[in-house]
């Protein structure tokens, strides 16, 4: 069993949408071996056996593909390390005796709900606008009918990697959600399935984009970096180009 | 027109006209740079008052002016409001900053680098371009040229300070904004991205330290 | 109540396709009056919502999560499997039958499994048009692979993450749907009460996990697909959240739960490390494709893996059983893994672990292979060994990663440690051939229903079962009940079987609020989740499942009088949440083991010490339990009721994989 880590966190405490929140301080024992999610467990375990009210915060799979878990660490989404979602960060990246900061994803587009927990539905909004190909259950041709280079393939699965948990928003300095937008649009337009409707497929995406109040694009990469799937930045280069192409089309 | 609306009212339109008038500006320092650089035949101006005379008055270049004014004018609206409406996005800012960890200072700051380089322009503007386009008071104010008025505003210090600060933010602002026009424009490709940025980085190295080699070699008079 | 698991007469080969085209329907302008809720966006959800509202019906959607796309569907990793015969290794709709009914221990039901046979090579059309990225060969065809309990490959992967391709696929079109207002969804939602009127089901009361409120919603039919139960075990491959508690109150309001002790024990996990542990972690049944797994021939030897020399080495699996190697059926070889472990052969600090090693494949299989195709000629073992892990790198590449970040050992250079952890429930709601329950009206689809697994499902027939149900068996088995409803005007929720329903789900919220005691929520799911493990886990015996009841008992009358619940309950509270889920869970863990109980024999998941062959494989009896034991809710009590299986296109014989 390896050494106990004493840690002092700084956590955002607030009751719901409506209210103000403030940070609270709170000690608690972790070993190196815990994850994140797990060491707030511990936490919560200790406010409950004390009578307080325990830090709501998203999780479900626990296993880095779900998408639900959403604390930013430090001022980083999902934390310090590359590639991973906070559920995945283990315990062994903090020293003892570290003084950690754990926030919300702050978004005007994802309004807080209580404590960590955020409402994402805006981005599910934005998929019924647009994100995917108009076919009925019944009307598929047979799967090997339609070739697909392999590099097309493993280009469109690349983007098609997506979790949707928003921290490509939250790190954003412009909270902007093309990064999410722009995986899901060129997953869909390098395939040759969804090429049919590229054009209106984007628009509509990026219209209700627009309409949820996430911000524009300014291109400094913080969103790739912080991507605990690594879609790079080159996605948002393919949603412009559709985006554009599809305006030029007067669509 | 309506086909072209999409360039003030979506969130992706309004990144294509940034980086086309951006990349418009580009051209035009590349331009402007090329023909201030003729001040270091350290031949008392004459080949750089003949270039700008031929500036001054070729009817081609003036109509393009008019272009590239509007560009500007675009660019800077565009940019600050923009910036505005970007920074009203998160509410509820974060406790914790991330710092440099996933992003550049500089592509963070374009608004404020902007904002530093529109200052800059306003002076810059005010020094040579007004003179040099609508009076025709050179004569009367300094001395007889262009590359005079030069000598006479290079001569005080404050000036060269602020063109070398208007220099460093132009760098940085290019530095970001160079490739970033390519990204907004949807061109972002293994091969090709590399080069576009190798040649972004050294574009905005060479360009602005030409410039501020100017007002620094004058005030210390190595260009008479 | 007889069960009638109405299975159309004929050909097993034909009665699918007879049953299509003379089942009932529904027309298009009485679709559009028709409402149906669907509890659960997973495959089986997320496909039948979608599905059904393209064809017309008025569908509203409850998921718990945040959004439908976090379904656990979406943590499936190694593929889907279908019997398109593209490898051209004669693999057949019949054979994908074979394959499942004799992996599920023969306690599976032949006309269903073989409809999903039959189903499964659509579903590869239907995903590929949605733009699911399947992994696909240089020359642009699909790619496939080998799981357990197979002697061909038909599993269709999109690298480790299937499971998140097809549901993020099935979601879109759910999404579509929503876009163009054909489904309501209502993400944030706990289904937690059923509306039963004149015998039928006719809506749900849904808590609002946002608000707490309380919601009742019609529907002329209720599908529920929530998923399995692992989590009664607390430590599972499922996620957090996933609970038995929409199902479980289907089961109190007349449903009958089948097989409830049919648990699916997934050889291939990461070991627990520590007290704190919230979940155990899956590592692919891909990986067993090459990956061998050995043990030490020494007992408690302490050495290092690299250390130990080829002829110290115990490759278990492919010693015991040569015809499939390591790639036995599940719960062969996570029953083969206990018995080592427990034999005192195990790995590890904990010792409770095997090694799973890539080197061997690594450097002959791959690294052969590559250096062939660069013309090296007697490439030395470092070279195999760079090319290999290239090749390994690309194929299971995020697991390597996966299990690099949990354990912090990098499996490239050291073997994997893995021990078998609970993963899959074939039990479930007992339904007919239609999906729908004994209840009319209600459904239950994929992991909720016990019906195409028998005792032991196979690697990749999970995606394959939900998506079947989803996209092909519902929409058209709905029908038979929906024709008939088409008079039913739309019930008002004042119905005083709505107001019944909403009474009853919020007394118990009060009586869980008004305990104040000290315990939290979570102790009391640990301590559950220990005994079920230890005594009706991998291997049970009489003596410890009748522990177990008592101690079952005994935990749950302490759950009424000791459970903390902070917070109240008119607001965002996941503690009452969680509460609500594991009181259910505390009942269906006593259920759990009263079918082990009554089930005296082994097979498939189902293992009882007393009945094992000399070779301790699992020994069934076919004579007095080839049938599904359906148990009804009586209160505190359950009766059981029982449908026989008939096998008339297998022979039955004993699952030999030697």
């Amino acid at each position: 069993m390896s050494k106990l880590m004493k840690l002092n966190l700084k956590v955002w405490r607030q009751k719901n949408t409506n209210s103000a929140g403030n940070f609270e301080e709170y000690k608690v024992d972790a070993s190196p071996d815990m994850s994140f999610l797990e060491m707030f467990d511990v936490l919560n375990e200790q406010l409950i056996e004390t009578g307080k009210e325990p830090v709501a915060f998203d999780h479900d799979c626990r296993e880095g593909i779900c998408g639900m878990c959403s604390m930013v660490i430090d001022g980083r989404p999902h934390g310090p390390k590359q590639g991973v979602t906070t559920c995945q960060l283990h315990m062994r990246s903090f020293n003892d005796g570290d003084t950690i900061t754990v926030e919300p994803w702050r978004a005007d587009g994802f309004p807080v709900i209580k404590d960590l927990t955020v409402n994402r539905s805006a981005f599910d909004r934005i998929i019924a606008a647009g994100g995917f190909i108009s076919t009925n259950a019944g009307n598929a041709v047979d799967a090997n009918s339609v070739l697909i280079p392999k590099d097309v393939a493993d280009e469109a699965f690349e983007a098609a990697t997506c979790i949707g948990c928003g921290a490509c928003v939250s790190a954003c300095k412009n909270a902007s959600a093309m990064l999410f937008v722009g995986a899901k649009v060129t997953q869909l337009s390098k395939l040759p399935q969804g090429k049919p409707e590229r054009e209106t497929r984007v628009v509509a995406m990026v219209n209700q984009m627009d309409a949820e109040g996430f911000g524009a694009c300014t291109n400094t990469g913080a969103c790739a970096a912080e991507c605990p799937k690594q879609i790079p930045l080159s996605v948002i280069a393919n949603l412009n180009r559709e985006y554009i192409g599809a305006k030029m089309n007067g669509k | 027109m309506k086909l072209l609306s999409f360039l003030f009212t979506s969130s992706i339109g309004r990144k294509v006209l940034m980086a086309v008038t951006g990349l418009s500006l580009v051209a035009f320092l590349l331009v402007h740079a090329g023909i201030n650089a003729c001040i270091f035949f350290n031949d008392g101006g004459e080949t750089f008052n003949h270039a700008a005379e031929f500036m001054a008055h070729n009817w081609l270049i003036r109509s393009a002016e008019i272009g590239l004014f509007l560009g500007l004018l675009l660019h800077i609206v565009q940019g600050l409001s923009l910036t505005a409406s970007n920074n009203q996005k998160r509410s509820s800012k974060y406790g914790a900053s991330a710092g440099n960890a996933n992003s550049k200072w500089y592509s963070r700051s374009m608004g404020i680098l902007g904002s530093l380089l529109l200052i800059f322009l306003v002076m810059h503007l005010k020094h040579f371009w007004v003179v040099s386009r609508f009076t025709d008071a050179i004569q009367e104010t300094a001395g007889s040229t262009l590359f005079d008025e030069m000598v006479v505003v290079f001569a005080d210090p404050l000036p060269v300070f602020v063109y070398v600060i208007g220099c460093i933010s132009l760098a940085y602002h290019l530095l970001h904004g160079f490739q970033s026009a390519f990204q907004s424009l949807g061109i972002n490709h293994p091969a090709y991205s590399p080069i576009i940025k190798s040649i972004g980085a050294g574009f905005s190295i060479i360009v602005p330290l030409v410039f501020a080699a100017m007002p620094i070699a004058m005030h210390l008079g190595w260009i008479k | 109540m007889t069960l009638e698991s109405k299975i159309p007469a004929g050909d097993i080969a034909t009665k699918w396709t007879q049953y299509k085209s003379t089942v009932p329907l529904v027309n298009p302008a009485n679709k559009r009056q028709l409402e149906i809720i669907v509890v659960g966006t997973g495959l089986a959800g997320a496909s039948a919502a979608a599905t059904l509202a393209e064809m017309g019906y008025k569908v509203k959607a409850f998921c718990f999560q945040d959004s439908p796309r976090r379904a656990h569907s979406i943590a499936a990793q190694g593929g889907i499997n279908a019997a398109k015969n593209y490898q051209n290794d004669g693999d057949s709709v019949y054979r994908l039958f074979y394959d499942t009914i004799k992996g599920g221990d023969y306690r599976a039901r032949e006309a269903n499994v073989h409809r999903l046979a039959e189903c499964s090579t659509s579903i590869i059309d239907q995903c590929v048009a949605q733009g699911v990225p399947f992994a696909r060969e240089y020359g642009g065809t699909l790619s496939n692979r080998s799981f357990g309990g197979t002697q061909v490959q038909r599993t269709f992967y999109a690298a480790g993450q299937t499971g998140q391709q097809l549901l993020l696929g099935a979601y879109s079109g759910l999404e579509r749907q929503v876009g163009l207002g054909n489904v309501k969804m209502y993400a944030r939602h706990e289904m937690i009460e059923v509306v039963k009127i004149d015998g039928k089901a006719r809506g749900i009361i849904a808590r609002n996990l946002v608000t707490g409120e309380l919601e009742r919603h019609f529907g002329h039919a209720v599908l529920l697909c929530t998923g399995g139960y692992g989590n009664v075990f607390y430590l599972s491959t499922n996620a957090m959240g996933s609970n038995v508690t929409a199902a479980w109150k289907a089961h109190k309001a007349g449903a009958y739960f089948g097989n409830p002790c049919f648990t699916q024990i997934h050889p291939t996990c990461i070991p627990v490390s520590g007290h704190y542990q919230s979940k155990l972690t899956l590592m692919s049944e891909s990986l067993r494709n090459d990956g061998r797994i050995w043990v030490p021939k020494k007992q408690n030897d302490d050495r290092h893996p690299n250390d130990i020399p080829e002829d110290e080495r115990d490759y278990y699996l492919e010693r015991r059983y040569p015809a499939f190697g390591n790639l036995v059926p599940r719960d062969i070889a996570s029953r083969a893994a206990k018995e080592r472990c427990d034999a005192g052969y195990g790995v590890g600090q904990s010792k409770m672990a095997v090694y799973l090693d890539f080197k061997y494949n690594m450097m002959q299989k791959y690294g052969r292979t590559e250096a062939s195709k660069l013309n090296i000629a007697n490439p030395d073992d470092e070279t195999l060994i760079r090319l290999g892990k290239e090749v390994i790198k690309e194929k299971y590449g995020n697991l390597f990663d996966m299990y690099k970040q949990i354990t912090d050992e990098d499996p490239y250079e050291v073997p994997m440690r893995i021990y078998p952890a609970v993963h899959y429930t074939m039990g479930g709601l007992w339904v007919d051939y239609d999906l729908m329950t004994n209840v009319p009206g209600m459904y239950a689809l994929g992991e909720a229903n016990f019906s195409d697994h028998g005792a032991n499902r196979l690697g990749a027939s999970a995606l394959m079962q939900g998506l079947a149900d989803g996209y092909f068996v519902i929409p058209i088995t709905i029908g038979n009940y929906l024709s008939k409803e088409i008079h039913t005007k739309p019930i008002s929720t004042d119905h005083e079987a709505f107001v019944a329903a909403e009474k009853a789900a919020n007394d118990r919220i009060q009586q869980l609020m008004s305990i104040h005691g000290t315990r939290s929520v979570e102790s009391y799911h640990r301590e559950l989740g220990l005994i079920m493990w230890n005594k009706c886990g991998m291997a049970r015996n009489e003596k410890g499942l009748k522990e177990a009841i008592a101690e079952i008992q005994a935990l749950r009358a302490d759950f009424y009088k000791n459970v903390r619940i902070p917070g109240s309950i008119n607001e965002f509270n996941p503690e009452l949440d969680k509460a609500g889920r594991v009181a259910d869970f505390l009942e269906l863990g006593e259920l759990m083991c009263i079918d082990a109980l009554n089930r005296n024999e082994s097979c498939g998941g189902h293992f009882r010490e007393e009945y094992q062959t000399e070779e301790g494989e699992a020994m069934r009896d076919d004579e007095n339990y080839m049938y599904v034991a359906a148990w009804e809710n009586k209160g505190d009590t359950w009766e059981l009721h029982k449908e026989e299986l008939k096998y008339e296109n297998i022979k039955i014989q004993q699952r030999s994989y030697k």
